[in-house]
């Protein structure tokens, strides 16, 4: 059957193949997972277990579950000062990815350019593809570490874009972004008048400074849509929870989508959702404080090895230099000589080359014997 | 967090962490752990570590019972008295004045039940302070230390994702 041009020139993820390599093989320590390791919190479990014997197993709202929304704009206020109206600028989705697909939906028009920061999240670019709107890469450089400037921006022709879409903390990079960095993007989006989509997935896992939401920059908040989601900080990827967030008429353009593609986010998970907002904070933090420990042992490690790392300050990974001039070989052959995956960083997209996304969401002995074995391979 | 607040969550998480590694996941360098670990120890505040071992994956036999003790105090003698006599057995694993219907929580360990049984009629009943004492003992053993017994979780993610 002939497939529809659109799906048809989106090429399948470069991990798909690094995903395909690594299963061939046994006993491997895959440093090349985007998820954590731990389980959601055993509250937040419980809750949905408790959901399901009262027997809570219909749709819900379109929007999400009242209460979910309310916990949302709550705690979104509490951590970030975020201010939204739970009924009418929040909307729960099926994970972060379906909130992310929505807003190129209900928000790009055929023709429209949407610049994408690289390297990034895979799914930005396909995404805008879908909706019919024109990606356009930024690449950020190696020596910003990463961090979206105004030079690149203009540089990349993104003043002519519609949207922007971004993610700080990043994947794969770990960089974070401060709230005076972030100020120039903000400046640069009004100047041109273009959209931001600010996937903020990761913020709860920030090292070095707290996380600002570009929303809360003067004159943003109209021109905003954040996305977040449960699955790193709460550790429930497989649950399916995200959320969007943003002014009324992005929003109930976003549901409308949402109401005749999902109908509602999945109602367990909602549960558990809940529940981790309410009482989950205190694994969230133990959980920081090991992914911190495990960065603070990987960064170590790479600098007594001699592989050039910026101090990535957020989410799960480390961006190390490769040094071969070939990083898909070099993570290759690594595969093959000492059975541990990396993540080539073109995988990401453009500026991601000559660079390894290194995922620490592994437990320490792990990452112990990794890193020995990443060594070894150097020597 | 303070040095030693941190070298003491990461040597509660797993004692056998070597300082190097310990230095690797902090800010501190090798020798500022081990000058946290000494004043921790100097201070009492670590009084030792030990393995927490599974005994039903063992083929040694070991019996443990939990035991609650009723005492009557008087002038001249204290909880800290009492406590101070019972510790002094190495079949005590544990002591503990607790809140409640009892006053000490006391573990004890021995080879056969007939051991433990003896201890506690033959050198802890007898203490004239101790009016009762009620003995449990432990039939399975699910978490210790923090640590579950069951066959954990394997990990199920994808080798590689985005
Ligand atoms: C940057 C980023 N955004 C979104 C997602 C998808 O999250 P969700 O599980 O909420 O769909 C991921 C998952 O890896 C991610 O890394």
């Amino acid at each position: 059957m002939q497939l529809s041009d659109r799906v048809d020139q989106v090429p399948p993820s470069g991990i798909r193949r690094f995903f395909e390599l690594a299963e061939e093989m046994d006993d491997i320590i895959s440093l090349g997972v985007g998820e954590p390791d731990f389980s959601a919190p055993w509250s937040a479990r419980d809750a949905a277990i408790a959901s399901l014997e009262r027997g809570e197993t219909s749709y819900t709202a379109n929007r999400g579950k009242k209460e979910l929304r309310e916990a949302i704009a709550d705690d979104q206020r509490r951590r970030y000062g975020l201010d939204y109206d739970p009924d009418e600028e929040i909307l729960v989705t099926a994970g972060a990815s379906e909130a992310i697909d929505l807003a190129f939906r209900a928000l790009v028009d055929p023709g429209d350019t949407v610049a994408v920061a690289q390297p990034s999240y895979v799914s930005y670019v396909p995404g805008v593809i879908f909706a019919g709107g024109d990606p356009l890469s930024v690449p950020t450089r190696a020596e910003d570490e990463f961090k979206l400037t105004r030079e690149v921006l203009e540089s990349s022709g993104a003043a002519d874009a519609d949207a922007l879409v971004y993610c700080y903390p990043n994947n794969p990079t770990g960089a974070t972004m401060t709230g005076e960095e972030l100020e120039a993007v903000a400046d640069f989006c009004r100047e041109h008048d273009i959209i931001v989509l600010a996937d903020e997935i990761y913020s709860e896992l920030t090292y070095e400074h707290d996380h600002t939401s570009i929303a809360t920059l003067p004159g943003m908040r109209e021109r905003t849509v954040v996305f977040n989601g449960f699955s790193k900080a709460y550790a429930m990827t497989g649950l399916r929870l995200g959320y969007a967030m943003g002014p009324p008429e992005a929003i109930k353009g976003m549901n409308r989508v949402h109401q005749y593609t999902m109908l509602s986010a999945p109602t367990t998970a909602q549960h558990a959702a809940l529940d981790a907002l309410e009482n989950c904070d205190d694994d969230v933090d133990e959980m920081t404080a090991q992914y911190n420990r495990r960065r603070n042992f990987v960064l170590s490690r790479f600098e007594e090895m001699g592989l050039s790392c910026f101090d990535a300050a957020g989410a799960f990974y480390a961006f190390p230099e490769c040094p071969w001039d070939d990083a898909d070989a070099f993570a290759e052959e690594l595969l093959h000589e000492e059975k541990v995956a990396v993540v080539p960083g073109e995988a990401f997209g453009e500026g991601g080359e000559d660079h390894l996304r290194v995922s620490y969401a592994t437990g320490l002995g792990e990452l112990k014997e990794a890193m020995a074995r990443i060594e070894s391979f150097l020597d | 967090m303070s040095s030693r607040a941190e070298i003491l969550e990461l040597l509660r998480e797993n004692a056998r962490y070597t300082t190097e590694d310990m230095a690797r996941q902090t800010d501190l360098t090798e020798s500022e752990v081990e000058t946290a670990i000494e004043e921790l120890e100097a201070d009492g505040v670590i009084r030792g570590y030990t393995a927490v071992v599974d005994w039903g994956e063992t083929d040694k036999e070991r019996v443990r019972a939990l035991v609650e003790l009723n005492v009557t105090l008087d002038r001249e003698t204290s909880y800290a008295d009492i406590a101070a006599r019972l510790a002094k057995f190495p079949e005590v694993e544990s002591l503990r004045l607790v809140s409640g219907d009892y006053d000490f929580d006391m573990e004890v360990e021995g080879d056969s039940m007939r051991e433990v049984s003896r201890f506690i009629s033959d050198k802890v009943a007898p203490v004239p302070e101790i009016t009762q004492t009620v003995t449990h003992y432990v039939m399975e053993s699910y978490k210790e230390s923090g640590i579950e017994f069951g066959d954990g979780h394997d990990d199920d993610r994808l080798s590689v994702s985005p």
